[in-house]
């Protein structure tokens, strides 16, 4: 990897270039624009705004299954024919639990987790003045944006939005006789959905064409922050699996609408013979999860890239293990391609092949310990200094254990037979890809916020923040364990009709409320986020004393990021309280040559050459002694 | 701080306007109670909001004068890295709770078929090895964070990596996954090996098949066998599609329950018409799909009868269920059949009682009196009655 060369790209004549730049219009400027940072922000506030609609629908169907007898005249003022009398209709129901899971999924946890942090600190950490292609940057935000309206745009229609589920498995999803929700809804769904990958794509192919051809001087792979390294692995997972999503997406689109029939076969609606013939349901499955499992690490690996950065930073210690994390996200990113047939074990597929996944699925196990392993090794003996973003990191940690440890017990073929499509599914990716990676995204808005909008958030109102979340995530999800052994299904519109499920009504009351706790609590921070970009006290240039090149830009966005040449980077950007120098923290711009105090052998590993002179160094600073 | 009041008040206005506003645009008087029950909630919630910011304000103050009498301020820093040690006793507290009262909710321990029990023991055995790695880490998480909160006094140690540790904490994962595999493995392709070995007594063959939303019950006769179906037979009266052309078909037997006799083994012959189920029976731990197009199977024991089961639990009303786990539509939620595991005695006495499935109507329907194989399939089946 070292092989690659690292990139001088004329910083004399670029500097010349951005001198002339600055004629732009409130058009070029905030619409759209070309500018990495601004897209950033784009991405970020579609996010929150996708994130809340999202949230809101959650309640809704939460309200439902506390009170599953109740009848609330307000979702009927609300909601119209999808609450009549007050009560959800069973198909809005199942309409909700979809376009949740589809926008958490894809909308926020991946276009505005990897959209904005991808955007805002590849350039900013590699040392690039803006992406390779700007321009296809601006149309990816684009694309995201129509496609969200578009999502949104189904809850308009007739039958309301897509209801099969974010899974959208098939015939369910093929047959608009079927349910209310595979009508124009499910084909908003679709046609939102092909636009939403071609959005990844161009982000992802901009992403890694920036990230192998635009570091700047000396920043080689081994010398990049483990966020940009957690990108770059998500961008190729992206780039690979989304298109196989495409071609499912598209072939679904032909059975429903031109008669073909790939997922379809043998198949009778209220007595009546369709025409289909020779198709496989199962075949959908393998295209979607085939994307759809390394989804789900296209949303923790940023996740897991950003808390490494923020708990490195706020335990003023380097990260343990920095090539163990780089070889644990590689494992993962190239074992997560071959794990997707944990998801279906009980669909009928080939039983010996379940074996197999069961195999690859446990062993992505060991990687993901691994990076647990580091994180715990990094707190210890660090100097730790709570700022939100450090808590929302280390309720990050928390999450992806409790929830990555019953993904032993569903990644067990044998065991996943009574526990398939239970709460005990729903409670584990809730905690370690939805918890987890909202609490990433949310540790990474609190700690790059200076650099988004040169202003810094409300500490206090963060600390509240974080502690209303974690609490209510975890009274939340941890009942719902039970309830999946328990053999309660996920998908149910209510638990009163089958006898055995009635005594969790009680339990749901309780995770209802707590859902609800947890939705008010993030009021604290979206007055936070919103007021603290207008009012928030100023920024200063670096204010968690952090060692990477973004906190080397000035305050104030400018075009190009740098004023002046880019700077060179020579060391790792790690050396948080290295012994032997005087601050605890040395920025990745500062040669060796001034820290002679405090360098290691350890500095020098890939570079022989220096390593001889560092130990004449040393021996002469011995002798010097001596002679003292 | 004091902003923060500032603009919590601002809040107010605003909120409350807005209510006000669409308060006055209703006319009903029961739209009008809505809005009154919302303004409700929401000035309960704004209530909250100023109480806390009057608290953050409280503490500002009391920070300030703290600082003018020269001394330190609040530690927030310690504050958090208490409020994780707090929150480690009280999440140990709820974790012990959440064990005890909604663990016995559970029907953990309980299964009611053969390979049930294994998956139990093995469930043990995850859950052991992964609760000991959960209050491990999380201990070692929230301890950590308590222990090494900053001081400007100390300076963090510098320890970029370890690869004995390293390699330690790649392997002692990697043998526990594999014993666990192995395990999980072999039990997986027992359970999944539907077909009756050579020597194993026959399994009782029974049909299901899911539909929007129902699942109908199909038994062989007295051969034993299931007769074919073609989905293109399907109509109002031959709801399964069976085909006459299978002579196995003719004693084929309907069913409302899924009666099951104990101790002996049941093969579930599973397909759906129009969409995807899911065959779930959580007592016995037996869930596979119901896949239009598609057959699949699944094999089991049911070890206790309904009525053992009811004394056990001294619980009069219980019974087995099979419902649908997979989305299929909005009355999901309930499609269910009731099982009823019964003793051998029971089980044969309530299958003679049963209706076949070649009802009067389909008979004339198919005008099977014509039909040379009914003919030789009701001659046959004189005989063997004869026999008997």
């Amino acid at each position: 990897m070292s092989t690659l060369t690292v990139q001088d790209h004329g910083v004399v004549q670029h500097d010349h270039d951005h001198e002339h730049h600055h004629n732009e219009n409130f058009w070029t400027k905030y619409i759209f624009s070309q500018d990495h940072k601004m897209i950033a922000r784009q991405f970020l506030i579609t996010g929150i705004i996708m994130a809340v609609i999202a949230m809101l629908l959650s309640i809704l169907f939460r309200i439902q299954l506390a009170y599953p007898e109740k009848a609330f005249p307000l979702l009927e003022t609300l909601l119209g024919r999808f609450a009549p009398g007050g009560r959800l209709d069973t198909n809005f129901y199942l309409s909700l639990v979809t376009i949740h899971g589809t926008i958490m999924v894809f909308f926020v946890l991946t276009a505005g987790l990897s959209g904005t942090f991808s955007n805002l600190l590849i350039p900013y950490q590699l040392g690039a003045r803006d992406m390779a292609s700007p321009f296809m940057n601006m149309l990816s935000y684009w694309l995201f944006f129509i496609a969200s309206v578009i999502m949104m745009a189904s809850f308009f229609t007739e039958k309301g939005p897509a209801g099969p589920g974010w899974t959208i498995y098939p015939p369910l999803s093929a047959l608009p006789k079927a349910m209310p929700g595979s009508g124009l809804g499910m084909t908003y769904w679709l046609i939102s959905m092909v636009l939403f990958v071609a959005s990844q794509l161009m982000g992802g192919i901009n992403y890694i064409s920036t990230i192998l051809n635009m570091r700047t001087k000396g920043m080689d792979l081994w010398k990049m922050p483990l966020t940009i390294w957690a990108f770059f692995l998500t961008a190729i997972l992206g780039v690979l699996a989304f298109p196989v999503l495409v071609a499912g997406v598209v072939l679904l689109i032909f059975d429903r609408s031109f008669g073909t029939s790939f997922y379809l076969s043998e198949i009778v609606v209220q007595n009546q013979q369709m025409s289909f013939e020779g198709g496989s349901p199962i075949l959908f499955q393998h295209l979607f999860w085939f994307l759809g499992h390394p989804e789900v690490y296209i949303v923790i690996m940023p996740a897991l890239g950003i808390s490494s950065e923020v708990i490195a930073t706020n335990s003023r210690k380097p990260i343990f293990g920095y090539h163990a994390m780089v070889y644990s996200l590689i494992g993962i990113t190239v074992l997560s391609f071959i794990v997707w047939g944990h998801h279906m074990f009980v669909t009928g597929m080939n039983p010996f092949l379940g074996g197999v996944f069961m195999i690859t699925t446990l062993i992505i196990a060991v990687p993901s310990a691994v990076k647990t392993f580091n994180y715990l090794a990094t707190l210890w003996r660090g100097n730790i200094r709570f700022t939100p973003a450090m808590l929302f990191a280390i309720g990050l940690v928390s999450f992806f254990i409790s929830g990555g440890l019953t993904g032993i017990f569903l990644g067990n073929a044998a065991l996943d037979i009574n526990l398939h499509d239970t709460y005990f599914v729903v409670a584990h990716f809730h905690l370690v890809m939805g918890s987890a990676a909202i609490f990433g995204m949310l540790a990474g808005v609190y700690h790059w916020f200076p650099k988004m909008f040169g202003r810094m958030m409300d500490e206090k109102l963060g600390y509240l923040h974080f502690w209303l979340t974690f609490i209510g995530a975890y009274l939340v999800f941890f009942p719902m364990h039970f309830m999946g052994l328990d053999g309660v299904p996920r998908r149910y519109y209510s638990f009163t009709e089958i006898e055995s499920l009635k005594q969790w009504v009680s339990v749901n009351t309780f995770i209802t409320w707590a859902a609800i706790m947890s939705a008010l609590a993030q009021v604290a921070f979206l007055f936070n986020f919103f007021y603290s970009i207008f009012f928030g006290r100023k920024a200063p240039q670096n204010p968690w004393n952090s060692t990477t090149l973004e906190w080397t830009t000035p305050v104030e966005h400018i075009h190009g990021n740098w004023p002046g040449e880019i700077p060179t980077v020579y060391r790792w950007p790690y050396d948080y309280s290295k012994p032997g120098h005087d601050e605890d923290f040395i920025p990745q711009t500062v040669p060796f040559s001034q820290t002679l105090s405090s360098n290691l052998p350890h500095d020098f590993e890939d570079n022989p050459v220096n390593l001889e002179s560092h130990k004449d160094w040393v021996n002469t600073q011995k002798s010097n002694e001596e002679v003292k | 701080m004091f902003l923060l009041l500032g603009t919590n008040l601002l809040m107010a206005q605003s909120t409350s306007s807005n209510a006000t506003a669409t308060d006055s645009g209703d006319t009903s008087a029961q739209q009008a109670g809505v809005w009154t029950t919302v303004g409700y909630y929401a000035l309960l919630f704004l209530i909250v909001c100023i109480i806390v910011a009057v608290i953050g304000k409280i503490f500002r103050v009391y920070d300030l004068t703290l600082q003018m009498q020269g001394k330190k301020g609040i530690n927030w820093n310690n504050a958090m890295a208490v409020g994780f040690l707090i929150f480690l006793v009280f999440g140990v507290a709820g974790v012990y709770y959440s064990f005890k009262v909604h663990g016995a909710m559970t029907l953990v321990g309980e299964a009611q078929s053969v390979h049930g029990k294994t998956l139990d023991t093995m469930f043990w055995v995850t859950t052991i090895i992964t609760f000991i790695v959960f209050v491990l880490t999380q201990v070692l998480l929230f301890g950590f964070a308590f222990a090494y909160k900053g001081s400007d006094k100390r300076k963090a140690y510098y320890y970029p990596h370890n690869n004995t540790i390293e390699k330690i904490w790649t392997v002692a994962p990697a043998i526990v996954l594999t014993i666990l595999v192995v395990f999980g493995f072999l039990t997986w392709r027992k359970i999944t090996n539907t077909v009756d070995a050579k020597g194993e007594p026959a399994s009782l063959q029974v049909d299901v098949t899911g539909h929007q939303f129902a699942w109908e019950i199909r038994y062989p006769g007295r051969d034993g066998k299931l007769g074919m179906k073609n989905y293109k037979l399907i109509n109002g009266t031959n709801k399964l599609g069976v085909s006459y052309d299978d002579k196995n078909s003719f004693d084929d037997i309907q069913a409302d329950t899924l009666m099951l006799p104990v101790n002996k083994s049941v093969r579930l012959n599973i397909i759906a018409q129009d969409v995807i189920h899911s065959v779930y029976m959580p007592n016995f731990r037996v869930q596979i799909n119901a896949v239009p197009g598609l057959p699949t199977y699944f094999k089991f024991t049911p070890t206790k009868t309904t009525a053992e089961m009811r004394s056990d639990l001294n619980q009069s009303d219980f019974n087995y269920h099979l419902y649908c786990n997979k989305i299929c539509g909005g009355s999901h939620y309930n499609m269910q059949k009731l099982v009823v595991v019964v003793t051998q005695a029971e089980y044969q006495k309530w299958l003679s009682q049963q209706k076949p499935y070649l009802s009067e109507q389909l008979k004339k329907e198919l005008k099977l009196a014509d039909n040379p194989l009914y003919k030789q399939a009701v001659l046959q089946n004189r005989l063997a009655s004869n026999n008997l």
